[in-house]
Order: C-alpha cells, then sequence, then structure tokens
C-alpha cells in the first residue's frame, strides 16, 4: 500500500504555525505528566533508599514512627543478645537512637522548617552502611557536636561546617558532614543521644528506635520472633526498608493522585486541541487530498498517513516535553513527610523510564487527536472535494 | 441583539471546532478550579487563622511540650485576655491509613476560643460531664459515618492502649473553609492515663485583645519564659500556619508553574484555531465591509465570536470542578478541605474571558485591517 | 455623456480620475485622468481586456478604494475625500454590489443574507421583514427564503444576491461580472432581472463583463483602453 507520507511531511512544513501549536501543547502536558511523577518518584526514592536490606528498625509495638515510640535502655540490652544480629569488633551492630525535630531557617523562604535531629552513638555509623562522613569528623560522646547530613546543610542556613548553631537551649558547634547517598538521612543532624535527651528534658537513656544491622536480610524473620516471643520486651521489628516505604506513602499518593487527576485533564485538553489543529488541517486541505484520492490512494491509505503526520507531531511534542524537565532531575527541594512532620529534602528523579512514559503518552494522544480527522479526511466524497464545495 | 444570528451561525459553521474550543476551555478552566482548590486547601491554615490569636510552642521544638503551669503566668501578662491549650495525640483509628488530627483540649475554653466551630449547647454540656467524651467535626463524621453515642476506639502512639471514646457532640464551621475533621476530648483524661510528662501541654493559644499589638505580645511573652527550661516562641496564629504551610513544599510555585502552562497552551491553541477560522473567512468579511459593515463591527465580531467560546468553555469548566468538588477529597482526608470557593469561580470565568479576547485579538484585527479589494480580488 | 462637459445634474460625476498601482519597484497607470457621466435610470455596461482596470473603477465608484487623483461625485456627495468610516456609510445607503462569485454567507439563510445591509439601519424587526420579502419576491424567490446558499442552484444564489444588492433601495447598483459563472439559461434569467430592475424600478446599474450578449442589453457600452474610458456604441435614443 503506498502511502502519500512524503506529502503529509511537506504539508507539516507548510502549515507549520498550526503543527508548533499541536507540538507545544503535547509537549506542555508531557512535561507536566513526567515533572509530577518523578516529584513523587523522587520522594519515595530517597525515602526507599533510606532503609537498608540487611537492617531492621526496631520501635516500641503500637508506635506508628519513630516519633512516637519509646524504648528503654534495658530493652536495648536484651535485643543485643537477639538472634541474627551481627556482631563486629566493636560488639553487635545495635544502634540505639533518640529522633527529635528542631526548628532551623529554610533557605528557600527564610521561614522554619522542622528538622529530624538524630541522637546516636558511634555505632551508628556501622550500622548504617551507607553514612559515610565526607568532611570534618564525628562528634565527640559527651560535647555539644553536630554532623550535618548534606541536603540539609544545602536547605537550611547556618548548617555550614565549622558554624555554631543554638537551638534547644544550648551552643552547638558543626563539626562534621556526612553523605548518605541521598536518603532521609541526609536532610538530618546528628549528634550525641544522650546529650540530646538532656537538652530535651527527657530521661536518660530513652530512646525512639533502635537500628539493627543483620547477619544477612533473611535473619529478619527470626529475629522478629525472638523479639515477640520474648515477654520482657514490648517491641515491634521490621525491615528497615518496609519502614520507610510506608512513610513516603502520605506523601507519595498526595502527589500521584492530584498529579494524575492534573495529568489527565491536561492530557484531555490536549487531544482537544490536537484534535482541533487536525480537523482545521484536512479542511483547508480537502481539495488536495480529493486529488490524491483522485490519484488512486485508497481511504486506509489516506488515514494512515495522516495518522503518522500526527504521530509524528505528538513525538516531537512528547520529546520535546521531556527534555524540557530533564533539568529538574537532580534539583533539590522539599517537602514534609507527613508521618512525621518533619522537612525531608529530596530531589526530582526524571528517569529514562518517565521519559519514555511520557513519550508513550503523547503518541497516545497524537493518536487521538489525529484519528477522527483523518477518519473524515479519507471519507470525504472525491468529487465535490475537486470542485471546492 | 440583531447581530445574533449573525454571531451564532458563524460558531456553528463548523461544529466540530467550535465544541473542541469550548471543550479546551472548559479542561483549561476545570484545572485551574483544581488549582484553586488545592492552594486552598493547603494554605488553609491561613486563611482562616483567628487575627487575635497567637500560637505558643516550645522554642526547642514542636513536640516538646510546656508545663501547665504557664496557663496562669500567661493569663498575668496585660493585653492577653484568654488562654487555652491541646495536646496532640496522634493515635491511630483501625489503621495508620485513616489519618485525622486528635487533639486533647481544655472544655473550660475551647469553645471560647474557637468561636467559629460551632457545637450545640445540649451536645457541649455533654460532653464536658462525659471524661471519655469526644466532640468531632461534622467532615471527620461523614467520612466514618459516625454518629453521636458512637464509642470509637482508637490506639494510642506514643502512649500506648486502647483508647475508648464516646462521641458526644459534633461540631460544624462558621465558614466554609473551617477544618471539620478534628477530634476533640478531655485533655484531663489524656493527662490522668499518661505516665511521663504530666502536667504537661503542647502548646497554647492566647487571645489577645488588640491585634494591632501581636508582635509586642511575641516578644513579651517570650521574655516571659525566657532561661527557663521550657523556653517558649510565640507567633500570630496566621504565621504559624503560614510557616507550616511553606515547609509542606514549594506548592505555591508547583501550581503556578503547572496553571502557566496550562494557560499559555490555551491561548495558542484558540489563538490559533481562531486565525484559521478568520482565514477561511475572508471572503465573507470582505463582503461584509463592501456591504457597508465597518472594520470596527468585523473586529468586534470576530472578538465576541471568541469571546462567546471563552464564556462557555469557561462556565462549562467551572461548573465540572464545582461538581468534582462536590464529590469529595480524592486524596480521601488527606486535605483539610476540598471546596471551591465563588470568588474562584468568577476569577475563572474573567480569565476564561482573558484568553478569549487575547487568543482573538490578533485575528480580530487582521480581519479589521482587510482590504476588500485585496480579498476580493483572492475570491 | 463621456467627456466632461456634461450636466452637473449627473447622478454620478468622474473628473479626473488616476490610478496607480505600485507593483515591486514599478509603477504602474491603471486609470488615467477618466470622467464619466451616469444619469439616473442608466444601465452602462464597462468593456476591455484582462488587466484593463474595469474592476478597479467599479471598486472606485463603489468607494472600495480611493483614487490616486480625481473626483467622483455621487448625488451630489463628494466620496473621493471622505474618511473611511464615512465612506463605508456611505456605501451601506447608496451601494448595491453584484459579485461574480456570489458571496452569499453559506452559513446564514437567503432571507438572513438578504436582512444583512437592512441591519444597519434604523429599521425595526418587521420593517426589515416587509422589505426582505418585497426583494426576495421580486427576484422571483419568495419561496426559497429560508434555504442556505448551499441548497440553491447557482442561478438561484445569483438572485439572492441581487435581493440582497437591492433591498436598502440603494442610489444605484454596481456588478462586477455577475454572469460570469452560470450557465447560458441562468445567465440570461440573471440578465433579464436585472434589465427588469431597470426598466420597472428605475435603478442605475454600472456592469462590468466579458460577454457581449450581456453587453447588448445595457444602453451604453463604454470600453476601457489605456486608463480612459472610449464609447464602443450606444443604444438608439442616447446621442454620444
Amino acid at each position: 500500500m503506498a502511502i502519500p507520507v512524503i506529502y503529509n511531511m511537506r504539508s507539516v512544513k507548510a502549515r507549520w504555525t498550526s503543527a508548533v501549536v499541536a507540538v507545544l501543547g503535547i509537549a506542555g502536558t508531557v512535561g507536566v505528566f513526567i515533572a509530577m511523577l518523578s516529584l513523587a518518584r523522587g520522594f519515595k526514592a530517597t525515602l526507599t533508599r533510606s532503609g537498608s536490606a540487611r537492617n531492621a528498625m526496631v520501635r516500641r509495638a503500637g508506635s506508628t514512627s519513630e516519633m512516637d515510640s519509646v524504648i528503654q535502655l534495658d530493652q536495648e540490652k536484651i535485643l543485643e543478645d537477639a538472634p541474627g544480629v551481627a556482631r563486629g569488633t566493636d560488639g553487635p551492630a545495635v544502634s540505639p537512637e533518640v529522633v527529635v525535630i528542631a526548628p532551623f531557617p529554610m533557605r528557600s523562604t527564610g521561614t522554619d522548617a522542622n528538622v529530624q535531629i538524630r541522637g546516636v552513638s558511634a555505632k551508628a555509623i556501622q550500622v548504617h552502611e551507607n553514612v559515610k562522613i565526607v568532611a570534618g569528623r564525628l562528634f565527640r560522646p559527651g560535647l555539644n557536636e553536630l554532623v550535618v547530613g548534606k541536603n540539609a546543610t544545602r536547605s537550611y542556613t547556618g548548617l555550614e561546617l565549622g558554624k555554631t548553631v543554638r537551638f534547644g537551649g544550648g551552643q552547638w558547634t558543626i563539626v562534621g558532614q556526612f553523605d548518605s547517598g541521598g536518603t532521609a538521612f541526609d536532610s538530618e543532624v546528628w549528634c550525641d543521644a544522650a546529650i540530646l535527651n538532656q537538652v530535651y528534658h527527657r530521661p536518660t537513656n530513652i530512646y525512639s528506635s533502635i537500628a539493627v544491622r543483620l547477619t544477612s536480610a533473611d535473619a529478619l524473620n527470626s529475629f522478629k520472633d525472638s523479639l515477640t516471643s520474648d515477654p520482657r520486651l514490648t517491641l515491634q521489628a521490621e525491615r528497615e526498608v518496609d519502614y520507610y516505604d510506608k512513610q513516603s506513602r502520605v506523601l507519595t499518593t498526595l502527589i500521584t493522585v492530584l498529579g494524575s487527576i492534573v495529568a489527565a485533564v491536561m492530557g484531555i485538553g490536549a487531544v482537544f486541541g490536537a484534535l482541533n489543529t487536525m480537523y482545521s488541517a484536512v479542511s483547508e486541505r480537502s481539495r488536495e487530498i480529493a486529488t490524491i484520492r483522485a490519484l488512486g490512494f485508497g481511504e486506509l491509505a489516506v488515514i494512515t498517513s495522516f495518522v503518522i503526520e500526527a504521530l509524528l507531531i505528538s513525538f516531537v511534542g512528547g520529546a520535546l516535553g521531556s527534555i524540557a524537565v530533564l533539568p529538574l532531575n537532580g534539583l533539590t527541594t522539599g517537602a514534609m513527610n507527613w508521618q512525621t512532620f518533619s522537612h525531608l529534602a529530596f530531589a526530582f528523579r526524571v528517569t529514562p523510564l518517565l521519559m519514555g512514559l511520557g513519550i508513550v503518552f503523547a503518541l497516545v494522544m497524537g493518536v487521538a487527536g489525529g484519528l477522527p480527522p483523518a477518519v473524515r479526511a479519507a471519507r470525504q466524497p472525491v468529487a465535490s472535494a475537486l470542485r471546492g464545495l | 441583539m440583531r447581530f445574533f444570528p449573525l454571531i451564532f451561525a458563524n460558531l456553528f459553521r463548523k461544529k466540530m471546532r467550535t465544541i473542541l474550543t469550548v471543550g479546551s476551555f472548559a479542561v483549561a478552566l476545570f484545572l485551574f478550579g483544581l488549582l484553586f482548590v488545592v492552594r486552598g486547601a493547603f494554605s488553609q491554615g491561613v486563611d482562616v487563622a483567628g487575627a487575635d490569636r497567637l500560637v505558643v510552642i516550645n522554642r526547642t521544638s514542636i513536640i516538646q511540650p510546656l508545663p501547665l503551669s504557664y496557663q496562669d503566668r500567661l493569663l498575668k501578662i496585660p493585653g492577653i485576655k484568654l488562654v487555652t491549650y491541646a495536646n496532640w495525640f496522634g493515635g491511630v483509628y483501625q489503621d495508620e491509613k485513616n489519618f485525622f488530627p486528635q487533639f486533647a483540649i481544655s472544655t473550660e475554653t475551647q469553645r471560647q476560643m474557637f468561636p467559629e466551630f460551632i457545637v450545640p449547647d445540649e451536645e457541649w454540656n455533654k460532653f464536658v460531664g462525659d471524661r471519655e467524651g469526644a466532640v468531632v467535626g461534622e467532615g471527620l463524621a461523614k467520612r466514618f459515618g459516625w454518629k453521636l453515642g458512637d464509642r470509637i476506639p482508637i490506639r494510642g502512639t506514643f502512649i500506648p492502649g486502647t483508647w475508648e471514646f464516646n462521641i458526644d457532640g459534633i461540631y460544624h464551621g462558621k465558614r466554609v473553609a473551617d477544618d471539620t475533621t478534628q477530634f476533640w476530648f478531655h485533655w484531663k483524661y489524656l493527662d490522668e492515663r499518661k505516665q511521663f510528662s504530666k502536667g504537661f501541654v503542647g502548646w497554647y493559644t492566647v487571645r489577645i485583645d488588640d491585634p494591632g499589638k501581636a508582635a509586642q505580645l511575641v516578644k513579651t511573652i517570650d521574655q516571659e519564659f525566657a532561661n527557663s527550661p521550657w523556653e517558649t516562641k510565640t507567633d500570630t496564629e496566621k504565621s504559624f500556619a503560614a510557616s507550616w504551610v511553606k515547609q509542606f513544599g514549594n506548592i505555591q510555585f508547583l501550581i503556578l508553574t503547572i496553571g502557566g502552562v496550562v494557560f499559555f497552551t490555551l491561548l495558542l491553541v484558540t489563538g490559533n484555531t481562531m486565525a484559521i477560522a478568520v482565514r477561511e473567512r475572508i471572503g465573507e468579511l470582505a463582503v461584509l465591509k463592501a456591504l457597508g459593515y465597518s472594520d470596527v463591527f468585523v473586529l468586534v465580531l470576530v472578538l465576541t465570536e471568541s469571546l462567546l467560546v471563552a464564556l462557555v468553555g469557561g462556565i462549562l469548566g467551572m461548573a465540572l470542578a464545582k461538581l468534582f468538588t462536590l464529590a469529595g477529597d480524592p486524596t480521601r482526608g488527606l486535605l483539610p478541605y476540598f471546596y471551591l470557593p465563588s470568588v474562584a469561580i468568577a476569577g475563572g470565568i474573567f480569565v476564561a474571558l482573558l484568553v478569549g479576547i487575547t487568543a482573538g485579538m490578533l485575528p480580530a484585527v487582521t480581519a479589521m485591517r482587510l482590504r476588500v479589494v485585496d480579498a476580493l480580488r483572492r475570491v | 455623456m463621456v467627456d466632461g462637459n456634461g450636466k452637473t445634474s449627473s447622478l454620478i460625476q468622474v473628473r479626473g480620475l488616476d490610478k496607480k498601482y505600485q507593483r515591486g519597484s514599478e509603477e504602474i497607470d491603471v486609470l488615467q485622468g477618466l470622467n464619466l457621466d451616469v444619469e439616473k435610470g442608466d444601465f452602462v455596461v464597462f468593456m476591455g481586456p484582462s488587466g484593463s482596470g474595469k474592476t478597479t473603477l467599479l471598486n472606485l465608484l463603489g468607494g472600495l478604494d480611493v483614487p490616486s487623483r480625481g473626483s467622483i461625485t455621487v448625488a451630489g456627495d463628494e466620496i473621493t475625500h471622505m474618511s473611511r468610516s464615512k465612506l463605508t456609510e456611505w456605501r451601506a445607503r447608496h451601494v448595491g454590489f453584484i459579485f461574480q462569485m456570489y458571496n452569499l454567507i453559506p452559513v446564514l439563510t437567503a432571507y438572513q443574507n438578504v436582512e444583512l445591509p437592512l441591519l444597519l439601519t434604523k429599521l425595526s424587526k418587521a420593517e426589515r421583514r416587509k422589505h426582505v420579502e418585497t426583494a426576495l419576491a421580486v427576484v422571483g424567490l419568495a419561496d426559497r427564503v429560508n434555504h442556505y446558499p448551499r441548497q440553491l442552484s447557482g442561478g438561484q444564489e445569483q438572485r439572492v444576491a441581487i435581493a440582497r444588492a437591492i433591498v436598502s433601495d440603494p442610489t444605484f447598483l454596481l456588478c462586477d461580472e455577475p454572469t460570469g459563472d452560470l450557465d447560458r439559461k441562468s445567465a440570461d434569467e440573471i440578465m433579464g432581472l436585472i434589465e427588469r430592475l431597470v426598466r420597472e424600478y428605475h435603478k442605475t446599474v454600472l456592469m462590468v463583463t466579458h460577454d457581449p450578449l450581456v453587453a447588448k442589453r445595457a444602453n451604453m457600452t463604454l470600453h476601457l483602453e489605456k486608463g480612459v474610458l472610449v464609447e464602443a456604441s450606444a443604444k438608439s435614443g442616447v446621442a454620444s
């Protein structure tokens, strides 16, 4: 079947203003679509990467997050002997942690954000394998010293190495910076757990959670069982990745639901725009189309060539939209973790998959916008079209 | 008017095109409405904040409590009329997904401090006399199908155990924007059952005599409690809400960007369509001029067609947005309210008309400038 | 009649009409010092080779264009120096156009098309109805009042156009090749109608045509040569 594609290509070139309009309409829709999805994905990725498959997060039974969990020291001691706990040269890889929030001014708005402060011991670096000190050093126990995550330095003012900050009624010096590979920890500020408890008037030796590195990912079940069967303990354990996955759920749901609605509606609008453009193209060119038909090209050939024209336009639009949002990739923004009400910095993640999805979306819009007019073009009675009626 | 047949006839010349253009407007305005609702939902706290209320929290962190004894000290500060307090409970009802705010409140002062929440007297009195009583917002009651007299179990998180409450009252808001998703119970009940931090409140809300003196009083309050183990950080209710919203993320920017993209695209599509429509009618427009219709008439004719399409599309879009909000919050409870105010509807239609004029202007001017002799020569 | 020393009581008086066009870097003189007198009730036909400026002359007479030099006076009004808006008003009042391609508005019915010139007046709906129905009756289309142009034959469309041209009782009618697109039979019908308008209703008609058979029906035929009018023939009763 000979398809007058060349004719369509040339037509597109000749009526370029309409084509440009359709391209921009589709590009805009695809851009917004990908931007919203990469926002949700970035947030989720930050949180899910925060967990290690080999780590367990232990909290008080019945708590919903580290923020509302309370664990006493004696429980932590019992935990150290549970099966599945990895042991290193320093002893059991168990890190008791105190999690609170403190207000720090955001660079972007100047107003305060609730930053998550984690009181830990030196064991924390061992247990959270992906955390590495990249500048300065770890705090010394017993001192008002802080190590700051790289996103925290970026997002809040005054958290650079060597600076001092006031919070909790005391002065603290920033002695180090850590990088945790783009996870939630990067938005946190770490210090000595005992000092933190003091400053926050909490009873000593009370913790929010315990991070445990297991001997292997499979050791989780036996570890969990030992906790629930021990009558002295009121703890629950889950895989660290699962904990963070749940944390991301609320905001991810919000962004995905709202983002999908926006993208769907914009998609409909883009299809309307494409339809309008293609119908106008068909009516402007009805005499030419009739001529081609008269020359011997069949209905199917005409339909196919118009659909190809629509696909070409929408592909260009989709590609344009995808490329336009690419600069967003890695752009840090912040949002509130609804589970803990603490501020979390994360980056847009524009992946090749998302871009591919965007182009597919564009092509779907192109077909939807191009098919009905193409059918109309093919069905126009040739004789009257030639006469220009 | 007498020229309506001409205008309408032109619009129905290519039915599909008119329908699609009206549809484009409807879609864009629907999105406008949606974005407005989302913006409203996020900044709801700011919009309804009391001009004469301040919020006092612990300076170290919002999750740190303040002593109950501060209530009397606050009342002694000149300029402060009324003080109330509350604690965040953060319990779980059936499933962690069923999130809603739970507050342990002071039954003596809550109602006076927040007159925007209206509870029938007999329900409130029942609540005051019932230690395990609760008052819930009507939005919350509707969400879970709760009725007066229901017994609601909530699982405590930082204070473990199951807590059960009797719904003694349901409040509604004075204004549509008021948050009716809250759950209130007795602070005394919470304090009794607590094991740690007895005698501590989460935050204070303070009513001041003169909103003009807010800045001063903020300083005064914080000075009063400076250098104590529980230092305070005071703010007007509005700025407290505003900084909370800012933490949610740069919602404003996101919304403006999406809105901008949508309207720009709409403008392009409509402008192009109008331009094509005018191009097709050059001969007819020339004839009108030959018959004695003025250049200005032709300009107005094209603009009116554009405006009509914009108006119909705009109204349709806003109506759809309104219907959508009536169907309820699609995030199922994460947003305090999901409502499209009339001001937004009017604003949306205005924007639609603006786009209609802008998109139609260039083609209309082209039509106005058309020289009959050139146009007729083409025919 | 042609060369200027005519009576000042002519309905239409043209003196020294010049029209130049700019085509690229060239300047083309289409009309050069043209003179013309037309009396009420005249049926004048302009003929000439393609590009001789016949349509240009018609456009100038109808106030659709302005001359480079010269004057055009219609019923005492000097139109050559009127502002664009005044000219538009003048045109609505005084000129009826009949084009080769009927130029009916396709989305309006025959009735609505004929009504168009009247919408510019202060007539009430009822008064407009009277005029439209009369005009359509004169052209013999009283039974096609609510039809759309696409439902009419070529000849019928032209008759609607004629009805539209006469409905506001203009001072004169300008026709640019009105039968150019019609078959012989329809062309005859149209010309018969126009003749009736001249004879019975005393309309003044100025027409451009290629067709010598059409020209025969006029009482004066003028040729356009080298930018001026040259009289070719005169019907009986009119001396040159």
